[in-house]
């Protein structure tokens, strides 16, 4: 068992300021399964999916206490390279913001910085990305279009595509369907389900019902403390405290 | 008088409505009045010729050549220097009391009056440093004037770019460098341009810091060591001096027209090429 946990949160704490998001957590996040991570918001989601990457790091004045192991291997390790990391631990934003550059080089943008791959193998890895987001049938006769020309839901599987051409291993979406009409979310999720196959996903989902449809794994947070973990049908079918029982039934939230 | 609501909205408007107006009425007013008194001159050979007889007669050619020499000089100093401040002042600090600092510098620069700018120009590059009245001189001068323009439009063009940029950048495996040169360098370029255009505009209207810096000689220029006269120094003296009014509003056509045209068409140049992207 322990060899599909790819992800292992240790008494990890987060401070904005002087002021505490996330208290004290434990979270171990299982290889090649969807995990849902929901709750209200300001609940220290986004903040804990942000750590994951450090891309939190770019607000000043933060301080985390506790350890996030990957693969047994701390992140914070200072022989570490933060952008290595993020290249193994891809995200996708709330809001889709495709770079004010062509569909094509946001997609071979990361591939790109690494410069370790010639021009052809760039094409190759931006075409797979596009196919794995299934986007590439819509967008395969414009990739010289401005990014920003595509809907908001091509953009956020645009996104996707960005992540998916880093080759990571992890991909996390926060939130990222929360703008988008049903269709766009139902073939984000279908692409994610297909997904998983290969890689870990992570979720901030956007209400309940999502993280019910998608989810292997849930974890309920609720104002930066982790109330309660475990397989989809532990959390959403007989949750164990009464927070839980109360959100996911739609009492509060 | 009691003025209902309605009436008072009349009134309101037509004020407004007025003042806009009366400046563009000031506006076209100048422009046309030179252009009236200069195009008339304008022609091949007064852009080809060089002045004779003290600007008298013949045409204006080495204050033209004079005035690019001059304004590329100040632009290869200040604009490197300018970009390079603001993209330190908006990436790589946060606000703190060296920032405040530099900034304040920066706008102090920009509220000296261009003829103190001369006399700093003339004691500093031209006698202490032995430059001579020169091109060279009259460019470093100008250099320090239009920095504090650069620093600021394009300070305010870096920190317009929208913050997901740089995250989604940072999410995707880029450095801060890369960030800043692949993505909110060309998300800025736009401002930026702009800044560097109204600098433009700037050094080819400065009089006073180029006359104490640069002098006033007419012939040709051959090197940035050499003294020139611009055409808006060229333009005071055969004006302020009663030398030729005539060529006068011939230079002053010259200038109003160079500088429309560099607005419009650097801007339409940055539209076409740089920013396609940017648009729906």
């Amino acid at each position: 068992m322990s060899e599909n946990i790819k992800i292992e949160i240790k008494n990890f704490s987060f401070f904005y300021h002087k002021k505490q998001v996330i208290y004290d957590l434990n979270l171990k996040i299982r290889k090649n399964e969807i995990t849902s991570i929901f709750g209200p918001a300001n609940g220290g989601v986004t903040t804990l999916l942000r750590s994951l990457n450090r891309l939190c790091e770019l607000t000043h004045d933060i301080r985390t206490e506790g350890d996030i192991l990957i693969d047994g291997e701390s992140i914070f390790n200072p022989d570490l390279s933060v952008t290595d990391l993020r290249r193994k631990v891809g995200m996708v934003f709330e809001i889709p913001a495709p770079l004010p550059i062509s569909i094509y080089d946001n997609v071979a943008y990361g591939p790109k910085l690494s410069k370790k791959k010639s021009r052809s193998q760039i094409a190759d890895v931006v075409e797979q990305a596009l196919k794995q987001a299934a986007l590439w049938d819509e967008v395969k006769e414009r990739l010289k279009a401005p990014a920003i020309s595509l809907s908001g839901g091509q953009q956020q599987r645009l996104c996707i595509a960005r992540v998916l051409a880093l080759q990571p291993e992890v991909i996390m979406l926060d939130r990222a369907c929360s703008g988008l009409d049903p269709i766009s979310t139902a073939k984000i999720e279908e692409s994610l389900i297909n997904l998983k196959e290969e890689f870990t996903i992570i979720i901030a989902p956007h209400n309940v019902q999502q993280a019910i449809r998608i989810s292997d794994w849930a974890a309920f947070m609720l104002m930066g403390h982790l109330i309660e973990a475990g397989t989809n049908t532990e959390v959403f079918s007989s949750p164990k405290d009464q927070r839980t029982n109360d959100y996911v039934t739609g009492r509060f939230g | 008088m009691r003025l209902n609501a309605r009436k008072k909205e009349y009134i309101a408007k037509a004020m407004i409505w007025g003042a806009a107006m009366s400046v563009m009425i000031v506006l076209v007013a100048i422009i046309l009045y030179i252009l009236i008194r200069g195009l008339p001159v304008l022609s091949f050979s007064f852009l080809t010729q060089n002045p004779y007889n003290m600007g008298r007669s013949g045409g204006i050619a080495s204050t033209i050549v004079g005035t690019i020499y001059i304004t590329v000089v100040a632009l290869l100093i200040a604009v490197p220097f300018g970009i390079g401040t603001a993209f330190y002042l908006a990436e790589y600090t946060r606000d703190s009391i060296i920032t405040r600092i530099i900034r304040f510098s920066a706008e102090s620069l920009a509220g000296i009056p261009s003829i103190i700018y001369g006399l700093f120009g003339y004691i500093f590059f031209v006698i202490y440093l032995g430059m001579g009245w020169s091109i060279l001189a009259g460019g470093l001068t100008l250099a320090f004037m239009i920095l504090p323009t650069i620093i600021r439009t394009s300070e305010e063009a870096i920190r317009a770019v929208p913050q997901i940029y740089r995250e989604s950048s940072f999410s995707l495996g880029a450095t801060k460098w890369q960030t800043i040169i692949k993505t909110v360098f060309p998300s800025a370029i736009q401002g930026i341009v702009n800044g560097v255009i109204l600098s433009v505009g700037r050094c080819i209207a400065e009089t006073a810091a180029v006359i104490f810096t640069a002098g006033s000689v007419l012939s040709m220029p051959t090197s940035i060591f050499d003294s020139t006269r611009t055409m808006a120094v060229h333009f005071f003296i055969l004006a302020s001096e009663g030398v030729s009014m005539q060529n006068a509003f011939g230079t002053a056509a010259l200038l109003i027209i160079l500088i429309f045209i560099i607005n419009v068409g650097v801007n339409s140049l940055v539209n076409r090429f740089i920013s396609k992207n940017q648009k729906r």
